[in-house]
């Protein structure tokens, strides 16, 4: 029997780590074009070849591909391209991407309606609405559709913000030290010390935000905070490593040993935890929709669909209609469950004890650890 | 400079930090309580001068939305330390008393969710760092990975609808409304405890589903690092005990990693018990917050502001102090690194 040696020797090439370091220093000499195609490509290239051989980060791309795919279409149906409805067409599929709106003009058993659909449909009973209808006629299918694209601005938003900060304030933080780290670490432990989610309702209340890019922000306003702190310690420990040291001594000026030594080890790391506030973000706009506190005009978001069930149908009497608060929180844990499988791919991938090992048993017991030689230096 | 004194002024300059935010942030808020309330009182007795009427409840509240900004910042701020909150419109009570009703419960089901998660992610994390690779590691991990993927509201709902309607053995039990039985008083009775922990059973649970499996990963993680460590090996070699290897070797340095997660989990879970607290209608902070920012009230918003961030820091310097403990490197060094 044999295994394919090629794809597993390629992707054990990549991921040896004492070739960045070297790399990295040859590409200092060769020019910015150069250098940025060096650091895009152990950013970027090399992660994802690592993830795909993974099925945990694989399943998770897939997921997350295939919500991004479905928010590209829902949007450009928003805008008037109806290249899924087309395409649906031609396929034949019963269903078809509309603007969830209520039923009106519908006659007295709730049939032949002029917009919308017959009432309070179950899920999988007509694949005209696969998921069903609520009590007003629209297709809850339509509407999580509707929602998916400014739920994926929200998270990239949120991401972004929480990961920039974070990034920032931490890296400074623990490479400068003195004043600036007791300065900025202070300013985390208030930020950390802030109830997130009752600060966030007061500024929504303020500021009444709309537009997804600005609801992820305010999401997110307090969540770097614990990823800051988490980069301050990485750093501190990193700039104490002998090739840091040498570029200190060097002569070389702070902003390039903080972009050149220090950020690329730590690339691995804030995608992990961009995964995680997008996580958050997530959990936390549906969970404002869900109460009423972010003002909405139309199916906004999934949570403005559970608040519909929840506040006026009483989806969770005993006897009320479950289908309706169910079914929008299937795609809420699906999105954070295909989040979580990345994350924990990428962390199991990039974090090179745990990588050594998992390469390590099937070949030996515990008791031979050989790998602890091994050892690189950015854990 | 002492360790302790220095982590006691930060605790205290947290507190006056996040108070004054709260403090300005709570009074850009739209919408004025004061003038709708004082509306009301005038529509029900005509005679009253509306100015007497609105300076009574500008004392009562010791918060004027109209008076300028540190004139009202250092009037609230006074009264704050003469261990004053005000008064709630909306709740019709004093908020030291409403405070005093409610921060136990949310502290009450957070404690009891806190030490439930981390007993047993700790456990169950351990045990599968040490069966690596087996069928209950590989089970596990996935059981983690998926609960982990939902919301602790989602969980509040499905356990509000699974376990807590249907007619069945739970039912009886875990009730999914109310932080009490009906007629029973707080007191050092049975029926009082096993009351009280029975209802706050089900808004624990939906925290402690939804966060174990991200920390047992964590502390597996952790365990296998460690395992792999060394000292761990030449204490093996030094013919120890395994059980005395497993706690004071693997276990104490694999816990430590796993502060943050503590610190950061006690904050995320008393800002998360404004929705769980909604959703199980228990009346604690989060119900009430709730409550405060749909009718503008901001005294009441204040007072809760203040409990949870004492609540948070106060945790936080607890565990702070026993990382010391764990780790007495920590008060040697000027750095400080506690995480």
């Amino acid at each position: 029997m044999k295994v394919k040696p090629t794809e597993e020797d390629t992707a054990d090439d990549v991921r040896t780590d004492g070739g960045q370091m070297f790399d990295d220093a040859e590409s200092t000499d060769v020019g910015a074009v150069q250098e940025y195609k060096e650091v895009l490509y152990e950013g970027l290239v090399a992660p994802a070849k690592i993830a795909w051989s993974d099925w945990r980060t694989k399943t998770g791309i897939i997921i997350l591909g295939a919500f991004v795919l479905i928010a590209i279409l829902s949007d450009l149906h928003q805008n008037g391209y109806t290249i899924l409805n087309d395409f649906l067409g031609i396929v034949g599929s019963p269903w078809e991407l509309t603007k969830p709106s209520s039923a009106f003009g519908c006659d007295a058993n709730g049939n032949n309606c002029v917009a919308g659909y017959e009432r309070s449909r179950q899920p999988f009973e007509n694949w005209q609405t696969p998921l069903g209808t609520d009590p007003e006629g629209r297709d809850i299918f339509a509407g999580i559709v509707w929602a998916t694209p400014r739920m994926l601005r929200m998270v990239l938003a949120g991401g972004v913000f929480s990961i920039a900060v974070a990034t920032i304030v931490g890296t400074v933080a623990g490479y400068k030290g003195g004043v600036v780290n007791t300065v900025l670490m202070t300013l985390t432990d208030v930020a950390m010390s802030i109830p997130g989610l009752p600060l966030v309702i007061v500024i929504v209340a303020i500021l009444d935000p709309t537009n997804p890019y600005l609801i992820g922000v305010v999401v997110t306003i307090n969540v770097w905070a614990g990823l800051a702190r988490t980069i301050q310690a990485q750093v501190l420990s990193l700039r104490e490593q002998s090739y840091v040291e040498a570029s200190r001594t060097m002569g070389i000026g702070t902003p390039s040993i903080i972009q050149k030594d220090i950020l690329p080890n730590l690339m691995p790391y804030i995608m992990v935890n961009f995964v995680y506030s997008a996580r958050r973000v997530i959990y936390d706009t549906v969970g404002l929709y869900f109460l009423g506190f972010l003002s909405y005009s139309t199916i906004a978001n999934w949570g403005v669909m559970m608040n519909w069930a929840y506040a006026n149908q009483g989806a969770l009497a005993p006897s009320g209609p479950r289908y309706l608060i169910i079914v929008p929180m299937a795609p809420i844990v699906l999105l954070s469950f295909g989040l979580i499988l990345l994350s924990q791919g990428t962390d199991r991938l990039f974090n090179p004890r745990v990588r050594t090992r998992h390469e390590g048993d099937t070949v030996e017991d515990h008791e031979m650890d050989d790998d602890d030689s091994v050892q690189p230096a950015m854990a | 400079m002492n360790w302790y004194v220095k982590r006691t002024g930060q605790a205290l300059f947290t507190l006056w930090a996040v108070a004054s935010l709260a403090f300005f942030l709570t009074r850009q808020m739209p919408g004025d309580q004061v003038a709708t309330y004082v509306d009301q009182v005038i529509q029900n007795n005509p005679e009253q001068d509306p100015e007497i009427v609105r300076s009574n409840i500008v004392e009562q509240l010791m918060i004027d939305p109209n008076a300028p900004f540190h004139e009202a910042y250092i009037a609230y701020f006074g009264e704050l330390l003469s261990g004053n909150l005000g008064w709630s419109i909306e709740a019709q009570k004093n908020l030291n008393t409403l405070m005093a009703e409610t921060v136990p419960w949310t502290l009450f089901v957070m404690a009891l969710a806190t030490f439930g998660l981390f007993g047993i992610s700790l456990a169950l994390g351990a045990i599968m760092a040490y069966k690596e690779g087996s069928l209950f590691d590989l089970s596990n991990t996935l059981l983690g990975m998926v609960t982990t993927s939902i919301p602790y509201y989602v969980a509040g709902i499905l356990l509000i609808i699974y376990i807590g309607y249907p007619e069945g053995v739970f039912t009886q039990y875990f009730p999914v409304r109310y932080k009490l039985p009906d007629g029973v008083d707080p007191g050092f009775t049975l029926a009082f405890i096993s009351g009280a922990i029975r209802h706050a059973t089900l808004p624990a649970l939906s925290y402690v589903i939804t966060a174990y499996g991200l920390l047992a990963l964590s502390m597996r993680g952790n365990s296998i690092q460690v395992l792999g460590e060394d000292y761990v090996r030449v204490a093996q070699l030094r013919g120890l005990p395994d059980r005395r290897i497993a706690l004071r070797y693997v276990g104490r340095n694999a816990v430590l990693p796993l502060y943050t997660s503590l610190l950061l989990s006690i904050g995320f879970m008393l800002g998360a018990s404004v929705i769980l607290e909604q959703i199980f209608v228990y009346q604690g902070v989060g119900y009430w917050m709730d409550r405060a920012v749909q009718y503008t009230d901001i005294p009441l918003m204040m007072a809760i502001f203040l409990m949870i961030t004492v609540s948070v820091v106060i945790a936080t310097y607890i565990a702070d102090l026993t990382y010391g403990y764990l780790d007495p490197r920590i008060k040697s060094g000027d750095e400080g690194e506690a995480y």
